[in-house]
């Protein structure tokens, strides 16, 4: 290890290593730390992608693809079930693999990785970053680089003390909940989404499949909800009911900032991606593959800005960001908060119109369309989709 | 009885330490920074914290508390 790198990554996910990848191609050096004792462990995440999120990372690999999905099962608080066929829509991961393995093909790139170093501040000089604090094995310790690239995760709390407002209303935070259960008789190859007041309010409950029968099983809630009623005792209410005596494998909490990406995600020596930069899709809570598209964006910047020798390149980020996805969960956001304020007889009745429509000519783009009908405000924020 | 202090008072958030998961919620919506997650340690930075009960509010599992008699100074964990 030396005392000096081009650009130091804080957090080994899925958006740390790839922006790691991204810069260490470009032949700059990288220097990435991880607080915990292993790389993709533990797992916070609910694990579902889709297939050209992945895609534009890494080759699929068994090693780390648990299931396959080609369906959905949206389920009305009625109970009633509607399922939308895809064809190869995505994947369910094993994230201890899927991470481990991106962090390896950083390190392949050039990356040099230390695992159980916590990074407790910055040094900041004339009003830039230029390195890191760090304790490891029970001793403090510095390095220095020309960026810092914050990837630790939901946090966030490296870009705070750069001054970057990171903090996340607690409303839009989903407070999440998760076991791997054993014994879970589901389509394995179908993800599931429960909705409704009794199961996850203004969220959604899941269930996706991790193969041999077992499952993720899991919900989000909004610090609003969770004033009341935690995520956790929404989850045993609902185990209580559906499985009641199936094994649990793992049990795991997580937060999901399902908000609007920050205000600003770069500044002088440093950048900001995935959780850490609150780039997570506001409507799905989907953040992996978003989080690997920030970390590729930010990488490339980082390189080209010490390749150049202009270190003011990398405040290019936040727009290369919002041109690429930060503008579309502008939109999604607007969506979720349309739909997540729908009422249990909304969803119900939605369900209904939907199920008789035939099999073979159900679509999300279709779904949506009922959802219009119920609530035409949404349209406006459709149109938008496309016009933007 | 000495108490730790907040930077408003009395602490009276209380983060019980075995049923902590350190998955960090609590830290993302501290509107302070006023809560230090590491590998599998979490506390508060007393100074900073406001009791605004954020933190509570985000747990997913009901790990964090609000003790409105305030945190004693030294916090025995025997029962």
């Amino acid at each position: 290890m030396k005392n000096d790198y081009d650009i130091i990554v804080v957090g080994a996910g899925p958006a740390g290593s790839i922006a790691a990848r991204s810069a260490a191609e470009k032949g700059v050096s990288v220097l990435m730390l991880e607080k915990d004792r292993d790389v993709g462990y533990p797992v916070r995440c609910g694990e579902a992608i889709s297939k050209a999120g992945v895609e534009e990372f890494i080759q699929p690999n068994e090693k780390w693809i648990c299931a396959k999905i080609s369906q959905f099962c949206f389920v009305a608080p009625d109970k009633s079930e509607v399922w939308i066929e895809f064809g190869d829509a995505g994947f369910v991961l094993e994230r201890k693999i899927f991470d481990y393995e991106l962090a390896q093909t950083a390190a392949a790139a050039g990356t040099e990785i230390i695992t159980r170093c916590y990074v407790y501040d910055l040094i900041i000089e004339n009003g830039k970053v230029c390195g890191v604090k760090y304790e490891s094995q029970g001793e403090k310790k510095e390095v220095r680089s020309k960026i810092v690239i914050a990837a630790d995760g939901v946090e966030s709390r490296v870009g705070r003390w750069a001054g970057l407002k990171t903090e996340i209303d607690f409303r839009e935070m989903e407070s999440a909940v998760q076991i791997t259960a054993a014994n879970i008789p589901i389509n394995q190859n179908a993800l599931y989404f429960y909705f409704g007041q009794n199961v996850a309010p203004n969220g959604y409950f899941w269930i996706f499949p991790k193969g041999n029968n077992s499952a993720n099983i899991g919900l989000g809630v909004s610090g609003i909800v969770g004033k009341k009623k935690s995520a956790l005792s929404f989850l045993n209410d609902f185990m209580n009911e559906h499985y009641p005596n199936a094994p649990i494998l793992t049990q795991i909490a997580g937060g999901v900032p399902c908000s609007l990406t920050l205000e600003k995600i770069s500044a002088p020596g440093i950048m900001l991606v995935g959780d850490a930069a609150r780039q997570v899709n506001p409507l799905s809570g989907g953040g992996i593959a978003s989080g690997m598209i920030g970390g590729s964006i930010a990488g490339k910047i980082a390189a080209e800005a010490i390749l150049k020798n202009n270190l003011d390149h990398i405040l290019s980020y936040d727009r290369a960001w919002n041109d690429r996805l930060g503008k579309r969960h502008e939109i999604f956001n607007r969506i979720k908060n349309g739909i997540y304020n729908f009422s249990d007889d909304t969803f119900n009745s939605l369900a209904k119109t939907f199920i008789k429509v035939p099999l073979e000519k159900r679509t999300l783009g279709r779904l949506f369309t009922q959802a219009l009908i119920n609530k035409p405000s949404l349209l406006v924020e459709v149109a938008k989709v496309f016009v933007i | 009885m000495n108490y730790r202090m907040a930077k408003t008072g009395k602490l009276m958030i209380e983060i019980l330490p075995n049923k902590c998961d350190f998955c960090g919620c609590c830290v993302g919506v501290c509107p302070e920074d006023a809560i230090e997650l590491k590998e599998a340690e979490i506390s508060i930075i007393d100074e900073r914290c406001t009791n605004c009960s954020k933190c509570i509010w985000s747990c997913p599992i009901e790990v964090i508390k609000f003790n409105k008699n305030g945190l004693p100074k030294v916090v025995s964990y025997e029962k």
